[in-house]
């Protein structure tokens, strides 16, 4: 069921959201199961983030970013995005690949 | 296009599995301890495994005393004259170095890199292995209590034995 949604969507290469402005919390949803990652508290608590630094910034947040200003830390983020932290939220929160190197 | 996937964002592995990185960091200077530590946390932040191993003057970088202190040579470093401005000779006034390594460490922060020390702690929670030389440390009367929480101690052959297969890359 939720597969439809991102049928709609349209992504790049690399499965990330062309269109951020089209993102919606049931589609970060459905991206996060196509990920095979189960969404808990402290994993909105990054994706909102994302978004919200995003809307300022232009630019997906960097791991390290995102570490400073939610008080996630590092041990925990590479707990809840296995497999490269900064690109799997950013990919959830509708957002672009981050190309940041920190 | 293409649909989000674990797939696409697993890096391409290795024969036995997953991709595998190796880092021989061999220079303490604070210049050359960045390019071990900035490629450690890429590959970390891809997915990638990472081993790091820290012999001879790379040892500084993951010695608690010395980790917070590396400076930046303005003696004998080609690299120093077109950036500073600092020719050899003046490079050799007392405090060159350490002025020229403030001066760094501000542009570090500029960047948004963090301090070596808070980088190293950085790498080991985000789970590469750090790794201090043993015949380095034993020359220089270092034990294990002298590296950062999270380091320990290998021989080189160990070394060869945990990066089979690994990419290795020397600095």
């Amino acid at each position: 069921m939720t597969e439809d949604i991102l049928d709609t969507i349209e992504f790049d290469d690399d499965g990330f959201m062309v269109n951020a402005a089209d993102w919606t919390e049931e589609i970060g949803r459905a991206i996060a199961e196509a990920l095979e990652i189960e969404l808990t508290d402290r994993h909105w608590k990054v994706i909102n983030f994302a978004r919200s630094d995003f809307e300022k910034t232009g630019e997906p947040p960097t791991l390290r970013r995102i570490t400073q200003q939610t008080g996630v830390s590092m041990k925990e983020m590479y707990q809840l995005f296995p497999d490269g932290p900064a690109k799997l939220a950013a990919n959830i929160a509708g957002l672009k690949k981050p190309t940041g190197c920190i | 296009m293409a649909k989000p996937s674990r797939v696409l964002h697993q890096s391409s592995s290795a024969a036995n599995g997953r991709r595998k990185l190796a880092l021989v960091a061999s220079k303490g200077s604070l210049d050359m301890a960045y390019p071990p530590l900035i490629l450690a946390n890429a590959a970390r932040m891809s997915g990638i495994d990472v081993e790091m191993f820290f012999t001879f003057w790379g040892l500084d970088i993951i010695t608690k005393k010395k980790m917070g202190k590396l400076s930046v040579a303005t003696v004998g470093n080609p690299n120093m004259h077109p950036w500073f401005g600092i020719p050899t000779l003046l490079g050799a006034l007392p405090g060159m170095s350490w002025a020229a390594s403030w001066m760094m460490r501000g542009e570090i922060k500029k960047l948004g890199f963090p301090p070596v020390a808070e980088f190293v702690k950085l790498l080991v929670d985000a789970g590469a292995n750090v790794y201090g030389c043993k015949m380095s440390m034993d020359m220089m009367k270092l034990t294990v209590d002298d590296l950062v929480e999270g380091a320990t101690v290998l021989g080189a052959m160990e070394f060869m034995d945990l990066t089979e297969g690994a990419q290795i890359v020397f600095v």
